[in-house]
């Protein structure tokens, strides 16, 4: 049985659309995840000798285990947010000869190898190491090293019980906070009872039996709880949210464009995809203080405050444009046999840009607390982000051919993405760096900056010129574009 | 008037849809059947333009589908659950397609009352996104907004499929009673030859692409078409 199981995750690993994309695209994601391991491992690596370094009095060991019961519980809470139990994988199995308890063991055993749990062993093993070769107790490293993958398996278990439970997800949140809070006013120390409690592993290995009972007790409790809900009315059901339905009459006044602009309004808010590059707009306003705070940028590489302006106010424009128009590639040809103008279509999606780059400029003023240059330099990216990067965005976007399903997550989700999102970013930052970089060195300051701000007006005056291209290149491109966006991926 | 001229589909070396000559008159109720891959939802995407044929081309009322767009103005079609926008509530969903076929709300509104019966009492004022719905729901959705606009041609794809015997019945009635003053022509396909003989005064047979039966609905039509099918 196990067997059939394997082979199954297998497929549904390698036939997965992740597994079906570019070879462009899966290696930077090779590299991201490549990346992610040697941060980690590195971490495990030269943890003890830095914090040797830091703090030559204390065991390294002993600082590590005060800070465990912190970085447990924020695991927990990450994994509250991010990890939900894969239990729709079971519904075809449902109606097969096969025993319910099996099917149970298999989710929560399934569940104990997730990313979650494995990645943050490349810091733990590394450590355990380091402490071996520094003269640890082998034996008591061992056991700590043992206790800390219990330790995250019971995390893995116990996030899948509170996970339909907000009390328990501000509980933690609360004793976390509450912990800082407690250690800072020196009135009980949590980390001191943290350090005690995994110093007491090491010392006395017998010890590690405490997380194997709270892994086993936990995994029972799972079981139960899993096993009587193993229907379709129950845990086996997709969860259907309420519409929540806004009223959006005030947008009757674009006329024409009305249906549109509330539907590409409801688009953005009722997907989880385009929720999360909505929000993420506004995260992307403080991007500018990366830079502006960092006196060497300034100093030596003044064209990548550029880089940093635009992506203040151009969070909305890059990462909404560019995958113009395959958000609507579910119902694309639907679209296709409306009566609508394309030109309207596409303009709605020009005045939307255009919109929300002008709300996020409005709210990046208190930038001017870095300088009115720094101020300028905003603005003339908000400009070149409207005029420019707009109708540039509408056009590559008719060169999209993958398609995007609305339903699926949000965060981290690569769906979409073809080499035309790697090349686009080419122009988009590329050119006005380029151009501040030319007229600031050629002339000065100002002239760098005008220069982009004459690239976005004169995109903003010739709008009409350029829509009417884009609208021909949407129109001659109609047939490959529905064939592309038809294909299930 | 539907005229489809020479109008072939291949992709790579397999054709998929050879059709020499094929006119529909106006008000006609026209039917499609065949078995999977004959070829009947590819010519209706030819017909909206979804699809380019290799060969020919599709004249619907005097406009040639894919030089024009100006038939999108009378051409009503529901072809599958893709032709929905998930994330709408079927309301919402109905003011979007009206408001691009010239309906304002109260029109909609006025529209849709007939259809209450249809919905009964899933679709409207339910608080849920078209995704969530039912398949069969999901299908009375869409046709109804493909009947939106006082459409002149009306092209549904399996309209029958997933739906309850009720409306089952009542769509029926329905297509029948449009095409009755002759005003409206009508274009469906179906794999049920009870269902399609009882609404269509002219059935086509496809196979493998090609037009094999092309029959004026009589007694004897839905024997001829299932000794057929059973060869």
């Amino acid at each position: 049985m196990i067997r059939h199981f394997l082979r199954l995750e297998w497929k549904q690993y390698f036939r997965s659309a992740y597994w079906q994309k570019g070879i462009a695209l899966k290696i930077i994601l090779g590299f991201f995840a490549l990346y992610m391991m040697l941060t980690f491992s590195a971490m495990g690596f030269f943890a003890f000798k830095a914090l040797k370094k830091f703090f030559p009095e204390s065991d390294p060991l002993q600082i590590v285990n005060s800070y465990l019961i912190f970085a447990i519980v924020a695991d927990l809470i990450f994994r509250y947010m991010m990890q939900k139990m894969p239990i729709m994988n079971i519904k075809p199995l449902l109606i097969l000869p096969i025993q319910k308890s099996k099917l149970v063991h298999y989710v929560l055993g399934k569940s104990a190898f997730s990313f979650f749990n494995v990645m943050s062993l490349f810091f733990y093993i590394p450590f355990s190491i380091v402490l071996i070769g520094e003269g640890y107790d082998t034996n008591g490293i061992f056991a700590w090293l043992f206790s800390m993958i219990l330790i995250i398996q019971s995390v893995n278990f116990l996030n899948f019980l509170i996970n339909k439970n907000n009390k328990a997800f501000w509980t933690l949140v609360v004793v976390l906070l509450g912990g800082f809070a407690l250690k800072y006013f020196n009135l009980f120390d949590l980390s001191a009872m943290s350090q005690t409690l995994f110093d007491g592993i090491v010392a006395d290995p017998i010890m590690a039996i405490i997380p194997l009972g709270t892994l086993l007790l936990l995994y029972r409790i799972n079981y139960k709880q899993l096993k009587s809900q193993v229907y379709l009315d129950a845990a086996v059901s997709v969860k259907v949210k309420k519409a929540n339905t806004a009223d959006l009459s005030w947008a009757n006044k674009f006329g024409d464009m009305a249906p549109f602009i509330k539907n590409e309004i409801r688009l953005i808010w009722r997907n989880k995809r385009t929720k999360t590059v909505f929000l993420m707009s506004f995260i992307f306003l403080f991007y500018g203080l990366i830079f502006f705070t960092n006196p060497m940028y300034e100093e030596k590489m003044p064209t990548f405050l550029i880089f940093a302006s635009l992506f203040i106010t151009g969070g909305f424009v890059i990462n909404y444009g560019q995958f113009i128009p395959a958000w609507e590639s579910s119902y694309y040809s639907m679209l296709m046999t409306q009566n609508l103008r394309y030109r309207k279509y596409l303009e709605s999606k020009w005045y939307l840009m255009s919109v929300i780059t002008a709300v996020l400029f409005f709210l990046s003023t208190p930038y001017l607390y870095f300088g009115l240059d720094k101020f300028l330099m905003i603005a003339a990216g908000a400009i070149f982000n409207i005029g420019f990067n707009t109708l540039f965005l509408l056009y590559a976007g008719s060169f999209n051919r993958k398609k995007i399903d609305l339903n699926a997550s949000g965060l981290g989700n690569m769906q979409g993405t073809s080499a035309t999102q790697f090349l686009i970013i080419i122009p988009i930052m590329g050119l006005p760096m380029l151009l501040f970089w030319g007229f600031s060195s050629l002339f000065n300051f100002n002239a760098g900056i005008i220069s982009i701000a004459i690239v976005g007006i004169l995109g903003i005056a010739f709008k009409n010129y350029f829509m009417g291209l884009i609208e021909k290149k949407y129109i001659k491109d109609k047939y490959v574009t529905i064939h592309a966006f038809s294909q299930t991926t | 008037m539907i005229t489809s001229t020479h109008i072939s589909k291949t992709y790579g070396n397999i054709q998929v849809l050879n059709i020499e000559d094929l006119t529909i008159p106006k008000g006609q109720s026209f039917g499609l059947v065949g078995n999977n891959g004959a070829g009947k939802t590819t010519f209706f995407n030819i017909l909206l333009d979804l699809i380019r044929p290799t060969t020919g081309e599709i004249i619907n009322h005097e406009i040639a589908v894919s030089k024009s767009e100006e038939w999108k103005t009378f051409t009503g079609s529901f072809i599958d659950e893709s032709f929905l926008i998930g994330y709408l509530t079927p309301e919402e969903y109905f003011y979007f397609i009206g408001d691009l076929r010239g309906m304002n709300t109260a029109d909609v509104d006025t529209f849709l009352q007939p259809f209450e019966e249809i919905f009964n009492e899933e679709i409207l004022g339910k608080k849920k996104f078209l995704r969530d719905l039912s398949k069969g729901n999901q299908k009375k959705a869409g046709i109804v907004a493909a009947l939106m606009g006082n459409p002149q041609v009306i092209v549904l794809d399996e309209p029958f499929a997933n739906l309850d015997p009720t409306t089952q019945i009542r769509l029926k009635k329905m297509l029948k009673s449009l095409t009755e003053d002759k005003e409206v022509t009508v274009l469906i396909s179906s794999h049920d030859l009870s269902h399609i003989t009882e609404v269509c005064e002219r059935i086509v047979v496809l196979e493998k692409g090609n037009v094999v039966k092309d029959l004026n609905t009589s007694e004897e039509t839905l024997t001829e078409l299932e000794s057929y099918f059973s060869a």
